[in-house]
């Protein structure tokens, strides 16, 4: 423990000339760079969500059909991609954590694994916002709808298993494999449109082809997507600070934080 | 291999036959779940015409649950899981028996006794073959599945409950083309697509279902 203390602090100076990536691996390392970026990130969120929205709910034009109702989508759309997409980061650290026996991996998947469950059940709650003047009912059972309910289903079951466990490696192990079973799912809702014939909606945005929606729509729903992209950091690094202090209170490094100490 | 493979199932068909109580507790379980629902929706024919696929998969469904705790927990209490884990044998081989045993001692029972279910809810011989046949590939779906949260609930507090959670969201794709099958093949539109996925299902989750079960199983020994 001593040895590597020193180790760290000798090599702090030569940081700026060569950055030794893996030196963030350890949590002791990370714990104040996440603590330094974590303002950044949630300025950025609010700074973007903000404007995001504020070209979404006043500049966008109506849609001729939908009337205003679809400016619900500004949210609903953001909150889907994010859903998806940290089910896949999380499983992709906890499946490293798994591998590589690294202790920050598990701790990241474990820190994102509430944060992808909010952004689940808000594309569920704000689908079901817009489905009702849209669709005419506040739930279907097609494809989408399902497949993104049963993602939700996966993130609780893997914070509730991981809390089952006592053990702290166990837990993290066991909850690798089930988050890398659940991936399985994730091309299933993002292709679900397109494999079945189903009452919502294709994709409007794709990279291969011109997004089939009024730029400025367009431009709001990528900024509110960056926006509440960078609270998911935050709050995920925010999370992670507290855990990375729960499982290692007991070392020197912990008892030595400044902030602990007042 | 092989041999391994027979003798891990020769040995837990010949334990299950030892405790045949908590065989037949699984299957008496369906039975009356499934009659429960006639007596609360009441006896309108073509209701329960209606509702009887989803019912009888439901019930399927929640039988092969409720016989998951079996899988592994009896062998880890008293040692030989430990065992197993350590043989030269291949662990995935001895999982793969370890299911099957399992499949045909609390699986095959449902799929068997189903057509008989399916004639209290009145439903016609053809739906009935579409019924047999889907639970005949889905059970087994089931309790591959259901292998994967067996073992990583092993001597967890709770577990029982966990399963449910860790298992029913996998469990959902089976639910949905095993009842669509046999209600498609009830309104006459075919059900041979529903087959179709039912049987890749099968075939993807044998494959890979087994190595995730042993991950979990060596992670459970620890």
């Amino acid at each position: 423990m001593s040895a590597s203390d020193t180790s760290s602090i000798i090599a702090q100076p030569r940081l700026f000339t060569t950055v030794n990536w893996l030196k963030y691996a350890s949590p002791q390392n990370f714990y104040p760079i996440a603590g330094k970026v974590i303002p950044l990130f949630l300025a950025t969120a609010f700074i973007l969500s903000a404007i995001g929205l504020y070209i979404g709910f006043f500049i966008a034009p109506t849609d001729h059909q939908q009337g205003d109702a679809y400016r619900i989508i500004f949210v609903h759309v953001p909150a889907a991609w994010l859903s998806m997409f940290i089910y896949l980061v999380m499983a992709f650290w906890a499946g490293l954590g798994l591998i590589l026996n690294t202790r920050l991996s598990s701790m990241m998947a474990r820190a994102l694994a509430p944060t992808g469950a909010i952004f689940t059940f808000l594309a569920l709650w704000t689908g079901a916002l817009w489905g009702r003047p849209t669709w005419g009912t506040w739930w279907v059972w097609d494809a989408r709808l399902t497949s993104e309910l049963i993602l939700l289903f996966l993130y609780i079951g893997f914070m509730s298993l991981q809390a089952a466990i006592d053990d702290t490696r166990r837990a993290d192990k066991a909850g690798a494999v089930l988050a890398l079973v659940g991936v399985i799912n994730v091309p299933v809702i993002y292709f679900s449109v397109q494999w079945w014939n189903t009452l919502h909606q294709g994709a409007s945005i794709s990279i291969r082809s011109a997004p089939t929606m009024a730029t400025t729509m367009l431009l709001a729903m990528l900024i509110t997507a960056l926006g509440l992209w960078a609270y998911a950091i935050a709050a995920s690094l925010l999370r992670l600070r507290c855990i990375i202090l729960e499982r290692e209170r007991h070392t020197e490094w912990v008892a030595s934080l400044r902030e602990l100490k007042s | 291999m092989l041999k391994v493979l027979a003798c891990i199932i020769r040995r837990d068909i010949l334990l299950a036959f030892r405790r045949r109580s908590d065989v037949l507790t699984i299957l008496f379980f369906f039975i009356i779940a499934t009659t429960l629902f006639p007596l609360g929706i009441g006896p309108d024919k073509a209701q329960l015409r209606a509702i009887a696929p989803g019912i009888l998969w439901v019930a399927a469904l929640l039988a092969s649950m409720l016989s998951l705790g079996r899988l592994f927990a009896l062998d880890f209490a008293d040692g030989t899981l430990e065992q197993m884990v350590l043989s030269a044998e291949p662990l995935t081989v001895i999982v793969i028996g370890k299911v099957f045993a399992h499949w045909l001692v609390s699986g095959l029972p449902l799929v068997l006794v189903a057509p008989l279910l399916a004639v209290q809810f009145d439903l016609p011989t053809a739906s009935i073959k579409a019924l047999l046949l889907s639970l005949l590939i889905g059970t087994p779906i089931l309790s591959l599945f259901g292998a994967i949260g067996a073992a990583l609930t092993l001597g967890v507090r709770g577990g029982g409950v966990l399963v449910s959670l860790l298992i029913l969201p996998l469990y959902i794709p089976v639910l949905i083309f095993g009842a669509g099958a046999v209600n498609e093949e009830a309104n006459g539109l075919g059900s041979n697509a529903h087959f179709f996925l039912l049987s890749g299902l099968l075939a993807g989750v044998s494959a890979l279902a087994p190595w995730a079960t042993s991950a979990a199983l060596r992670i459970s020994i620890e």
